[in-house]
């Protein structure tokens, strides 16, 4: 029973983080309508960032997290003017391709000024808290009420905020929401910064528990497209429920399975969903 | 029997009723055209004419043929063309290359001919790229064969994709919005155009706002408003029905209203455009 | 009645010649190159991996390059290809050559089958699945170490045996086969772009909606383009096997399609001779600045992203583009309008018609 608390504190943990990158994602995918495959590469910067906030610097936790944050959502913004907006006339396979370059900088810049080897975030939250006979890190509950309470926040910008009801009206009808007044130029920019933002945080918060490398963010990006396609493109739900079930289900197939088989699961739920249905769980449903 | 006849068509997206019941007969050798003000449903049915939208309700049958909710690869082998109201074409190919496209449909070719540049791959080569020639020249464009199909004028690009749709062999030929964004002198050459290729034997239907075009041209009208039949007849009867009047006053098509008075002489339609103003 | 009707005359397409003519040299360049690199058997056996990564990435121009989907799985048929023909070879003594062909006809059915499932998805969705369906390839080859020893990777992968005609253990034999094969992938590619099956693939990359107007059964064809992407891949992928003599699971990752596609784009998607041009273009800047290597990706990164905005046609693209406006002669400056006929349309073929070369296609880009 401990045992089962433990992962399933473990599997909440681990979902916490893959939703607030997935939902970035899926907002970034509802709004530009192409997938930024190189979602997983910010990711990974946000996690260097905060190390180096942190080790070079030498602030205290939070504070790394939030600096991550801006200046990933400078890159993420910077991305969206470099990069998207000047193909915005072009094939969708020519997005996908300049998000991939974009990938591959990312992870030689990185490699480039830290190499490509290991490296350990110091974990700011040590010990461990008791509970029914489970020990679980502190580190772990904290990534979990982060994660619950940003999204919380997020919903609360999506719904109440105009920038939030922006990106939702363009996520809609571009044109029409255009034609109302709202600059998609802006919106654009505005998510893909949300987005990156969102990503360096997922990243900080569980950075102490994992390894860094330049690689870890191609791994990341696999799932976190795994999760929004089961969710549905688009959809902020189905983004925060896949995250969910997808961390469970891996922390529970990693302790009563094997690990071999929790890192293919997404995957293989990717490739079974897309089979029966391939416009994934919650997208609307699109007439021919 | 009808060239193409739909019955109780109807199209549902979510809980909205784009197309509700519409029935029409389109007859062989006859122009037939679907207007309606804005908003009316004119897209939405000829996307389910041409296959490209699968009907919710009701059927279509062509040539006595049941094809409701077939794919339009299968309608274009049975010979129903399209054109798209924002030109398609190949922009960066020449003109003669995007009227080649058209004949794609009818060429027997595959892989194998293509690599081994078989005898039937030759011959079909030669019989397309006569048929081409023959398009572009029986829409007037021969000049611009050797042209990007990006660079030319508007009004050649429109042909072009009227060569392109006639280079499949079509019986039916389907015109969504032809004369959009083309001068009126434009507009009347492109009607005589669709009565020359009714002429050579291909039925056309078609979706237009330019009640002059319309009225001038067609033998049969439909008229849609909020996805179902307003009224259905010849253009004199259209005319004259003053729920088509209404429907076009209620909106801001007041021009169409007064130029499917004006293109007749239609004094009553007239006075009554008048003494509302 | 009308005029007399004359079908416009082909301007003249002297770049045409130029492109043969370079086309030519190449092809020159290429046949002579084991006999000027007899003191180089390095440069020889890099060339004869070079010839392979073309190969390869002629199999993403058909995806990628005539049907514009991304298919991001490409290096994992690669892999196939290779590891089917390894483990064939070195842990059940098959003779190369019946390893080959099984490994072709297994990338043919496994990527018939990923492409049932893959092209029912929409585009976005196409790029994603199949890198999923790549990585999983990766996955399976790197781990399951029973079949495939894992990381340790296959040591001693058969040559293909000549007879008593030819001896493969000969860097210049290996070099010529793998040419010979890469001479089919151009000349298919050449043969494909000019007849119905290149039209309808580049119908499908160009607008989907377009196609199916034309009578495309898109669905259909995607995958059959797919398949061919997946069986040219694996073709390579068992090449790549025997002329390298060990592969290890790197040869199916992501990064190896990230590869072939900075090949094909920057020797030009969806042209003849842009996946060869690319390939060499880049596997022997790649060999120069092997002391940079930490620093190549760095300098790829933008580089992408720069032809893909600037430049999509790649190299082939903007020479075709570039060259032939400045060599060819303007098309006659007469007064061109729409003709209106009267009467009915008189079904007349123009009688010069007969006269436009065949390869008046090469000018559709």
């Amino acid at each position: 029973m401990d045992l089962f608390l433990q992962q399933l504190v473990n599997g909440l943990a681990l979902g916490g983080v893959y939703c607030l990158a997935a939902v970035g994602l899926s907002l970034v995918f509802g709004v530009l309508r192409i997938p930024n495959l190189a979602h997983g590469a910010l990711y990974m910067r946000g996690a260097y960032g905060t190390y180096y906030a942190m080790t070079a610097l030498g602030v205290p936790y939070v504070a790394p997290i939030g600096i991550a944050a801006v200046v990933l959502a400078a890159v993420g913004v910077g991305m969206e003017r470099l990069i998207f907006h000047p193909l915005r006339n072009s094939p969708h396979t020519h997005h996908m391709i300049a998000a991939i370059g974009a990938m591959f900088f990312f992870q030689s810049l990185i490699q480039a000024i830290w190499g490509a080897d290991f490296r350990q975030m110091p974990s700011p939250i040590s010990g461990t808290l008791s509970l029914a006979g489970a020990q679980i890190s502190w580190q772990r509950i904290v990534i979990i009420v982060a994660a619950v309470a940003i999204l919380a926040l997020l919903a609360v910008f999506m719904k109440r905020s105009v920038h939030g009801q922006s990106i939702e009206a363009i996520e809609q009808d571009r044109t029409g929401a255009s034609l109302v007044g709202i600059n998609p130029d802006r919106v654009s920019m505005l998510t893909l910064g949300l987005a990156a933002a969102l990503a360096a945080v997922a990243a900080g918060l569980v950075a102490p528990l994992n390894l860094l490398s330049p690689t870890m963010g191609a791994a990341l990006d696999m799932k976190v497209f795994a999760i929004i396609i089961l969710g549905g493109l688009g959809s902020l739900p189905g983004a925060i429920v896949g995250g969910f079930v997808l961390g469970i289900a891996e922390a529970m197939a990693s302790t009563y399975i094997s690990t071999g088989v929790s890192e293919a699961i997404a995957f293989v739920l990717l490739v079974g969903v897309l089979a029966i249905r391939p416009t994934g769980l919650f997208s609307p449903a699109v007439s021919r | 029997m009808s060239l193409l006849e739909t019955r109780g068509l109807g199209k549902r997206f979510g809980g909205l009723d784009a197309v509700k019941d519409v029935s029409l007969d389109v007859e062989e050798g006859k122009i037939t055209a679907v207007i309606g003000p804005n908003g009316a449903g004119k897209s939405t049915f000829f996307n389910l004419l041409a296959g490209f939208y699968a009907p919710t309700s009701g059927t279509v049958r062509f040539r006595g043929e049941d094809i409701t909710g077939m794919a339009p690869h299968k309608t274009v082998k049975r010979g129903i063309a399209r054109t798209f109201q924002t030109t398609h074409l190949f922009d960066d190919s020449t003109v003669l290359e995007n009227v080649l496209a058209g004949r794609v449909v009818r060429s027997k070719e595959n892989v194998f001919d293509a690599v081994f540049r078989t005898p039937r791959s030759r011959r079909e080569e030669r019989a397309n790229l006569d048929a081409a020639w023959e398009a572009l020249h029986f829409t007037g464009i021969e000049d611009f064969a050797h042209d990007p199909a990006g660079a030319v004028p508007q009004e050649v690009q429109k042909r072009t994709a009227v060569a392109l749709a006639l280079a499949t062999e079509p019986t039916l030929l389907l015109l969504d919005e032809p004369a959009a964004g083309i001068t009126e002198e434009e507009t009347e050459s492109f009607g005589t155009l669709v009565r020359q290729i009714v002429a050579r034997g291909v039925t056309v239907c078609l979706v237009e706002h330019k009640m002059s075009m319309i009225m001038s041209l067609a033998d049969h009208i439909l008229v849609l408003e909020r996805g179902q039949t307003l009224a259905e007849g010849t253009p004199a009867e259209i005319q004259a029905d003053p729920r088509v009047i209404e429907a076009y006053l209620g909106t801001d098509d007041e021009d169409d209203a007064a130029a499917a008075g004006q293109s007749t002489g239609q004094s009553a339609v007239q006075s009554t455009v008048e003494g509302r103003a | 009645m009308t005029a007399p009707v004359t079908a416009g005359r082909r301007p003249a397409q002297r770049s045409r010649w130029l492109v043969l003519g370079l086309g030519v040299v190449g092809a020159v360049v290429l046949l002579g190159a084991p006999a000027l690199l007899t003191e180089s058997d390095y440069t020889l056996r890099l060339m004869t991996m070079a010839l392979v990564y073309a190969i390869a990435t002629y199999g993403m121009n058909v995806i990628l390059g005539f049907t514009g989907q991304l298919s991001l799985a490409h290096a994992g048929f690669f892999g196939i290809g290779a590891y089917v023909t390894g483990i064939l070879t070195v842990d059940h003594d098959w003779s190369f050559w019946a390893a080959f062909v099984v490994s072709v006809v297994v990338t043919a059915v496994t990527g018939f089958l990923a492409g049932l499932l893959a092209l029912r998805t929409k585009q976005e969705y196409f790029a994603i699945y199949t890198m999923a369906t790549g990585f999983i390839v990766y996955l399976v080859i790197s781990r399951w170490s029973d079949v495939t020893h894992g990381q340790q990777g296959l040591i001693g992968v058969k040559l293909p045996e000549g007879g008593d005609l030819v001896d493969f253990a000969e860097p210049s034999a290996m070099y010529y086969l793998c040419l010979a094969f890469l001479a089919v992938a151009v000349y298919a590619t050449w043969a494909i772009r000019r007849s119905t099956v290149g039209r309808t693939l580049i119908a499908i990359r160009t607008s989907e909606d377009l196609a199916k107007s034309i009578g495309v059964n898109v669905g259909l064809n995607k995958q059959l383009a797919f398949a061919a992407s997946t069986t040219i891949a694996g073709t390579a992928g068992a090449l790549y096997a025997t002329t390298m003599g060990f592969i290890g699971p790197s040869v199916s990752s992501v990064n190896m399609t990230f590869e072939m596609l900075m090949f094909l784009l920057i020797g030009g998607m969806g042209t003849v001779f842009g996946p060869i041009i690319g390939t060499f273009l880049v596997v022997f800047l790649f060999e120069l600045m092997q002391d940079f290597q930490a620093y190549r990706f760095l300098v790829i990164g933008p580089v992408i992203v720069a032809l893909v905005i600037f430049a999509p046609r790649g190299i082939a693209g903007y020479f075709q583009k570039v060259v032939a406006r400045f060599v060819d002669a303007p098309s006659e400056a007469t007064t061109k309008t729409v003709k209106t006929r009267t009467g009915e349309g008189d079904g007349v073929v123009p009688a010069q018609r007969a006269a436009v070369p065949p390869a008046l296609t090469k000018e559709a880009r």
